[in-house]
C-alpha cells in the first residue's frame, strides 16, 4: 500500500509535461504573428480606410485577449496545472469582467453629466 | 471471512478526497499564483479606470499623433507604432528565454539556466532603457504628471476638439500606468539578477530542483502579460 501511494506520488509529479524547446518556440511565433496583424491593421488597414476605427477596437481586444490566453496556457504553463489550480486563477477574473461593465455602464453616465 | 471492502470504506483517491494539495503544486508557487491574481486586480482597476475616464470624455488625444517618433534617432514624425513594436518585441523576447531557462531547469543543465537568464536580464534592461527613452521623449515635447504641453492641436485628429482636460487625463494615466509597470518590470529584473546568482552559486543544484526558476519565470510572464493589455489600451485603440 505505501509503495503504493509513493508511486501515486511520483507519478503525481512525473505527469506536470514540460514545455519542449519546439513548442515553446511554437508559442512565440503566434505571439509575434498576432502582434503582427495589429501592426497591419493599425498601420495600414485603418489608414486606407479599409477597415474603420470602430470596427478595429474590439479586433484588437480579441487579439490581445488570444496573446493572453497563449502566455497563460503556455509560458505560465496553466493549462497543464491541476483543475483545481486552473480554476482557482481563473474565475477570479469574472471579478474584473464585472467591474468593466459597472464602469463602463457608468462612464456613459458621466458624460451626460458633462454635457 | 471474506476480505471485501464494502463500498463505504474504500479508501477514496480523487483530488479532494484529503490527505494531499488537490492543487498539487509547491507551496511557494501557489502563493505566487494568488500573488500574481492580486496584482492582476491591482492593474485591472488602473486600466479600466483609464477605460471609463476615456469613454466618459467628449475628445481624446490621439495616440499615432502622440507617439509617432522614434526617441534616440532622427525620427520625429511619422513612424507611429514602431518603437513600442520594439519594447514589444524586446518584452515578449525576454519572456521566451526566460520560458527556455525554465525548460533547461527541468533537465538540471545548470550553464544553460544561467545563460538563458542572463539573456532575459539584458531584455528587461533593454525594455527599461527604451522606456526610459520615451518617458524623456515625452517630458521634452511637456508632457508629465500634471503638465501638458502648450499647443494641443497637433494630438488631437482633426475631427476632435482639442481638450487641455482630458490631455492632462490621458498624461497622468499613461505616465502611471506605464510607470507602474515599469516599476515591475524593474523589480522582476533585480529578482531575476538574485536567482542568476543563486544558479551560478549552486543553490538549485544543491537543493535538487529548479522551481525557484519557476516561479520567478511566473512573475516574468506575468510583466509581460500586463505589457501585451497596456500595448494594447494605450497603442492601439
Amino acid at each position: 500500500m505505501s509503495s503504493e501511494t509513493t508511486h501515486a506520488a511520483h507519478h503525481e509529479g512525473e505527469e506536470h509535461e514540460s514545455m519542449t524547446k519546439k513548442k515553446i518556440w511554437s508559442v512565440f511565433w503566434i505571439l509575434l504573428g498576432i502582434t503582427t496583424i495589429e501592426f497591419i491593421i493599425a498601420l495600414y488597414l485603418v489608414p486606407h480606410g479599409i477597415i474603420p476605427l470602430k470596427a478595429a477596437n474590439p479586433v484588437y481586444i480579441i487579439l490581445t485577449l488570444f496573446k493572453a490566453f497563449y502566455i497563460i496556457a503556455y509560458f505560465m504553463h496553466l493549462k497543464f496545472e491541476r483543475v483545481g489550480l486552473i480554476y482557482a486563477v481563473v474565475v477570479p477574473v469574472l471579478f474584473i469582467i464585472g467591474l468593466i461593465l459597472v464602469l463602463t455602464n457608468e462612464s456613459h453616465h458621466w458624460i451626460d453629466l458633462r454635457a | 471471512m471474506s476480505t471485501a471492502v464494502s463500498p463505504i470504506d474504500e479508501v477514496k483517491t480523487t483530488p479532494w478526497s484529503g490527505g494531499r494539495s488537490p492543487f498539487s503544486v509547491e507551496y511557494g508557487k501557489i502563493m505566487m499564483w494568488f500573488f500574481l491574481l492580486s496584482d492582476a486586480f491591482t492593474f485591472s482597476s488602473l486600466l479600466i479606470a483609464y477605460g471609463a475616464l476615456r469613454f466618459s470624455s467628449v475628445s481624446w488625444p490621439a495616440a499615432d499623433l502622440i507617439f509617432q517618433s522614434v526617441p534616440g534617432t532622427s525620427i520625429e514624425h511619422g513612424a507611429p507604432l514602431v518603437f513600442v513594436g520594439i519594447m514589444t518585441f524586446i518584452l515578449i523576447m525576454s519572456s521566451v528565454t526566460m520560458v527556455l531557462g525554465v525548460e533547461a531547469g527541468h533537465r538540471g543543465a545548470k550553464k544553460e539556466v544561467a545563460i538563458w537568464l542572463v539573456l532575459t536580464v539584458v531584455g528587461g534592461f533593454m525594455f527599461l532603457g527604451c522606456q526610459a527613452l520615451e518617458w524623456r521623449h515625452l517630458f521634452s515635447e511637456g508632457f508629465g504628471w500634471g503638465h501638458i504641453p502648450k499647443d494641443l492641436g497637433e494630438f488631437f485628429h482633426k475631427d476632435a476638439t482639442p481638450s487641455a482636460a482630458y490631455t492632462q487625463q490621458f498624461a497622468n494615466l499613461f505616465f502611471t500606468i506605464t510607470g507602474f509597470h515599469g516599476f515591475h518590470v524593474f523589480t522582476g529584473v533585480i529578482i531575476n539578477i538574485i536567482i542568476l546568482v543563486n544558479v551560478l552559486v549552486g543553490t538549485y543544484e544543491k537543493r535538487g530542483s529548479y522551481l525557484m526558476v519557476e516561479k520567478v519565470g511566473l512573475y516574468w510572464h506575468f510583466v509581460d502579460l500586463v505589457w501585451v493589455f497596456v500595448f494594447t489600451f494605450f497603442y492601439l485603440v
